[in-house]
């Protein structure tokens, strides 16, 4: 069965979820890969958006992170305070699932702005809840397609904090849980280096040569040694995807 | 009938020129008959207070009525960009616009410290470079354990405005579903306005455990069925995600959004 990059992306990040996590979800490819994960093989999968939906289970992919259906479907649903200062906060959620416009070698995450704030070529939105999403969930996962403009070497704006400058510095700075432990985009899976903490290419998906990871990456990307070829996605996998995509343009066409 | 109810034109007299203005509804609830008839009544200079500032504040910028931004997350939720408040941010059209970014923890904490009547929010962060930009964005060591926190000033606006389904004949307001901010606000506020989808004489079969905003903490409320369309009123319309899709077309232009603005704003009869 054929699958466009997309489709193993959304997979693939998928696959990282399971029964036992909790998990914050951002919007866009998080939010696509986390139901996914939910109507694949992790059905008990709690999901948490920042609207304030505890264990919810929408039938579409939210536009908003506050449409509707996340209430309705939701186990419960607080206020925003109460998300972000007991659930979130209290160290509650095991997972985030971000994503940005760049990101550079130590998984720091810029959504606010490219080139500088005050005359920006390009206003992003800004960083809604993503920069205590990184720093009070237990991990996190990024998800993102690979291109020399989104993998720089140097954030024009760091919104989120992922490793800051390697190392050691996200603890020196206060914070205890693991930051970003996976990247994954529509050619490869990177993960922190254990010691430096700079992203290294652990996974090519299938078809993928270093080359194009090279090309399509803003610095000098190490690789592992013992690195990986990323599973194609299953007929399943490519099915419940499709059913979700279809189900949710229908829904938001009006 | 408590004299709280009036018309939607009374209520929103009681923003005035340069007040700081918080309209929420956390994607749900989003008061846009309300900010519609702040640009009828033409007011200006405002300090708008949003989280997200949505489609509500491209509106009113585009529509001159904002001389600064308070916000959290400022695009069309899964579309893109908001184009009034660029133009505003970057060609300074139809008027400047300052902006004061947070994050939304640091929002939600600014509200709840001003609900709580405290001098400031306090939360966990690592601000990011937005620290560079704000500088309301402080850390404070803990007394207790030496950590270093993070804090930001109390948000008390002049007048809160927050649409909600149902108020009863005393002038009780419920809101249910996608809650939000809606509490904080109001209670954070000088001044609080709610429309309403409905009035009632009692509420009936509420959960003893509903968002409820007694009557005394609200100082007008105007009975607007559809007012926060094309957001949406749990339990009574979904959100027009279709609407959200076209606006980012209608929006990119000058021209066109202002044929938006006479059509379907300026030239449209006010609620009564």
């Amino acid at each position: 069965m054929s699958y466009t990059p997309d489709e193993l992306m959304t997979v693939a990040a998928a696959r990282l979820l399971n029964n036992e996590h909790v998990c914050f979800v951002g919007i866009g490819l998080p939010s696509a890969a986390c139901n996914l994960a939910r109507l694949t093989h992790a059905p008990r999968l709690t999901l948490i958006y920042e609207s304030g939906t505890i264990g919810t289970q929408p039938t579409v992919l939210p536009l908003s992170i506050g449409d509707g259906e996340l209430c309705t479907r939701a186990l419960t649903t607080v206020s925003v305070p109460e998300i972000f200062r007991y659930w979130l906060q209290g160290g509650h959620v095991s997972i985030g699932f971000l994503s940005g416009a760049q990101v550079d070698r130590f998984a720091n995450l810029n959504s606010t702005v490219i080139g500088s704030y005050a005359h920006p070529k390009v206003r992003l939105p800004g960083a809604g809840g993503a920069p205590e999403i990184a720093t009070g969930c237990g991990e996190v996962f990024i998800v993102m397609r690979q291109s020399p403009r989104a993998f720089v070497p140097r954030l024009d704006f760091m919104t989120t904090l992922g490793h800051g400058e390697g190392g050691t510095h996200r603890s020196r700075l206060g914070f205890d849980t693991k930051g970003p432990t996976k990247v994954i985009t529509d050619l490869c899976i990177m993960e922190p280096h254990p010691q430096t903490k700079e992203l290294t290419v652990t996974s090519l998906h299938p078809g993928v040569t270093i080359d194009r990871v090279k090309q399509a990456t803003g610095w000098d990307v190490a690789f592992a040694l013992n690195l990986t070829e990323t599973v194609e996605p299953t007929p399943c996998e490519l099915k419940a995807l499709r059913d979700l995509q279809a189900r949710t343009a229908a829904a938001h066409a009006g | 009938m408590s004299d709280l109810f009036t018309s939607l034109a009374n209520a929103i007299a009681l923003i005035r020129d340069g007040d700081v203005v918080a309209l929420e509804g956390f994607t749900h609830l989003i008061p846009f008959a309300a900010a519609h008839e702040v640009i009828r009544q033409g007011r200006r200079n405002l300090t708008l207070v949003r989280m997200t500032p949505d489609l509500i504040c491209d509106q009113l910028i585009g529509a001159g009525c904002a001389a600064r931004l308070v916000f959290s997350w400022g695009g069309n939720p899964g579309v893109g960009s908001l184009h009034r408040l660029r133009d505003a941010v970057e060609k300074g059209w139809p008027a400047p616009l300052a902006l004061e970014e947070y994050t939304h923890a640091a929002l939600a904490n600014a509200y709840e410290a001003g609900a709580s009547n405290l001098p400031f929010g306090i939360f966990r962060s690592h601000r990011g470079d937005l620290a560079l930009e704000n500088p309301k964005f402080r850390t404070l060591q803990c007394p207790y354990t030496g950590q270093e926190l993070t804090t930001v000033p109390a948000m008390r606006p002049d007048v809160a405005v927050v649409h909600a389904q149902k108020a009863d004949s005393e002038g009780n307001v419920l809101v249910e579903g996608i809650i939000g901010v809606q509490k904080q606000v109001v209670l954070a506020a000088r001044t609080a306005i709610v429309t309403v989808e409905e009035r009632v004489d009692h509420f009936a079969d509420v959960h003893p455990n509903a968002c409820v905003l007694p009557h005394w903490t609200v100082d007008a409320i105007a009975v607007v069925p559809g007012g926060a369309a094309p957001s949406y009123a749990h339990g009574y319309y979904e959100r027009d995600n279709a609407y959200y899709i076209d606006w980012e077309k209608l929006s990119a232009d000058r021209s066109s959004f202002l044929q938006w603005l006479d059509q379907y704003v300026l030239s449209r009869a006010v609620p009564a």
